[in-house]
């Protein structure tokens, strides 16, 4: 098993080899220490091919295609701010006062790629990409092109959750059947009633 | 229309025929079925389509503690418990650091193997069954078969649902006398080998339907991700035991067989000659197998709260490479839990192996895939 480079290595010769591309990285806490390549969706396929292509990388086997749905999040937090407040007396004062403030995170889809290389037999490459929001933009570009095992895992992304593969062949629900509305896999799904299916064979 | 009338339906020269084979048909080997269309008897197109047995495995199992997947990870390829088992405590242990004694690891290999060689006897006898052997050879390999499956009961309590492992080891000890059992038994397997590949290599109606068909060149198996027995008849030499050594297959010798032509042939061969490295593996792991504790003393099952974070981790599987990938919120439940299906991906390239073939041999090519629709359809 040849050496894989570290994940601020592959940052970088990804940024050297592909003009233009942004990389970031994500660090896992994990004890497994599989830390990831956050891709932007512009340049995504050339870093893909220029992956596979690579003499030393040769990344020839995409093993696994999921989808991960991070919700919206609200964040609160109490930050002290200074404010300039009348005193009793009338005269201008600056004291500090406690405000709650709320930030909203927007959530995303995510599609998570393992990458690993028969040729040289290390492994995994980690690479992610995000669509901008859960609701209307739900489109990152398709890596069956690059890697035909993307083809059915990409299409069952689509399928429970809803990601668009962009410049897939043959993009079609898998799983659920074609009638099938909303996307089962995420966070948010409410399942329908026991009995919401009554009456609809009659 | 009148019976006459439909037998004498045909399509004409250059006409195409669609033909739905399946979700209910002996050779789906369960719910499953294909969109074939046909020019003559000349597949021109042919697409998957499954999804019956769908239940959402992965959000049952998000809903769920970490522990109370392993049951549920049995019903995935339900003829190979033990090795879905190892798949995701193997991924599990990644995410939370948790060491397996020594004895548990060598438990592990024996019943991965015992299963990977119950798996492929089936499978070849299915083969045999596909092409008119109907019953008898079928019936060899269930004879052993079960044998594999008495010794997993009296293991774990189960024939095929074992539930066995858990995360820091196995969930039971065996005993002495157990793998003495085992002992005897694959003394015995190597005879039961050689009777069964005479029934492949000898016979030459079986050489003419296998040899040539289904074939599956070798930059497009590795391409379409396709693993396990079916990559190696390519000519591929990737074993995820061999790759990543997992558990203590660095301890052990054996062979990774590989094939020249890719054919149906030569995947069939592939789960012969896997076989008997099965066998050698076993005869190792029995030897050197010692005594000791079979789960990590510090582990806690039921409240296993892994950090914030995620691994990935996979096996050879009897289909193929088995991963679950997880991720974890640091809660008690995983937020992400994925399989990663081996027999689902070897069925990306169907149509490119059947394309250009008779019908028929669609029904062999793909037996020879070996699927399992619980593990496809989750």
């Amino acid at each position: 098993m040849s050496p894989l480079p570290a994940v601020e290595e592959l940052k970088a010769l990804i940024e050297a080899g592909v003009t233009g591309a942004a990389v970031a990285v994500v660090p896992n806490s994990s004890p497994s220490g599989q830390h990831s390549l956050l891709l932007d969706r512009e340049h995504a396929r050339a870093v893909a091919e220029f992956l596979r292509d690579h003499a030393e990388l040769r990344l020839d086997y995409c093993s696994l295609v999921t989808g991960v749905d991070w919700l919206d999040r609200e964040t609160t937090e109490k930050i002290k701010v200074k404010k300039v407040v009348e005193g009793p007396d009338g005269s201008q004062q600056e004291t500090e006062v406690e405000e709650t403030r709320k930030t909203k995170t927007p959530g995303y889809l995510e599609a998570v790629y393992h990458l690993f290389s028969m040729e040289k037999k290390h492994g995994p490459v980690i690479l992610r990409l995000r669509t901008a929001n859960r609701a209307d933009d739900g489109h990152v570009p398709s890596l069956t092109p690059v890697w035909r095992s993307a083809e059915f895992q990409e299409r069952e992304a689509f399928d429970l959750y809803g990601i668009v593969f962009d410049g897939h062949p043959d993009l079609r629900r898998i799983l659920m059947w074609d009638g099938f509305v909303d996307y089962p896999m995420r966070k948010d799904y409410v399942p329908p009633a026991d009995d919401a299916l009554a009456g609809v064979h009659a | 229309m009148s019976v006459d009338e439909m037998v004498t339906l045909e399509a004409g020269p250059g006409e195409i025929m669609e033909v739905s084979m399946g979700p209910h048909h002996p050779s789906t080997h369960g719910v499953f079925r294909m969109d074939v269309r046909l020019e003559g008897e000349r597949v021109v197109r042919l697409k998957p389509v499954f999804g019956y047995l769908h239940r959402n495995h992965e959000k049952i199992a998000e809903h769920g503690a970490y522990l109370s997947a392993i049951p549920y990870t049995d019903r995935l390829d339900y003829l190979c418990s033990m090795t879905n088992n190892w798949g995701y405590v193997l991924a599990v242990e990644k995410l939370a650091g948790i060491p397996v004694p020594e004895r548990a690891e060598y438990i592990r290999v024996i019943v991965a193997e015992l299963t990977r060689f119950q798996n492929h006897a089936g499978l070849v006898g299915f083969l045999l069954q596909d092409m008119g052997a109907s019953g008898t050879p079928l019936m060899y390999a269930f004879r052993e078969r079960e044998k594999i499956l008495d010794l997993f009961e009296s293991l774990s309590g189960a024939r095929m649902m074992c539930n066995y492992m858990r995360f820091g080891g196995v969930r039971v000890d065996c005993s002495a006398e157990w793998l003495e059992e085992v002992r005897q038994l694959i003394g015995r397997l190597p005879r039961f080998v050689d009777e069964f590949e005479a029934l492949l290599r000898a016979n030459e109606i079986l050489m003419a339907r296998t040899q040539g068909v289904g074939v599956l060149p070798r930059e497009l198996a590795i391409n379409a991700g396709v693993t396990g027995p079916m990559l190696r008849a390519s000519g591929v030499n990737y074993d995820i035991r061999k790759v990543d050594k997992y558990g203590v297959y660095d301890r052990f010798e054996f062979q990774v067989p590989l094939g020249d032509h890719g054919d149906v042939y030569d995947r069939y061969m592939m789960r012969i000659l896997e076989m008997r490295e099965s066998v050698k593996i076993l005869e190792q792991a029995l030897r050197d197998i010692s005594d000791g504790p079979i789960m990590d003393p510090k582990t806690r099952l039921r409240g296993l709260r892994p950090k914030a974070g995620e691994a990935y981790g996979r096996i050879e599987s009897p289909k193929g490479e088995l991963g679950f990938f997880l991720v974890s919120d640091g809660t008690m439940n995983p937020y992400r839990y994925r399989v990663r299906p081996p027999s689902m991906i070897n069925l990306t390239i169907l149509e490119d192996m059947c394309l250009g073939q008779n019908v028929a041999d669609v029904v062999i090519t793909l037996g020879s895939v070996d699927i399992v629709l619980g593990e496809v359809d989750r």
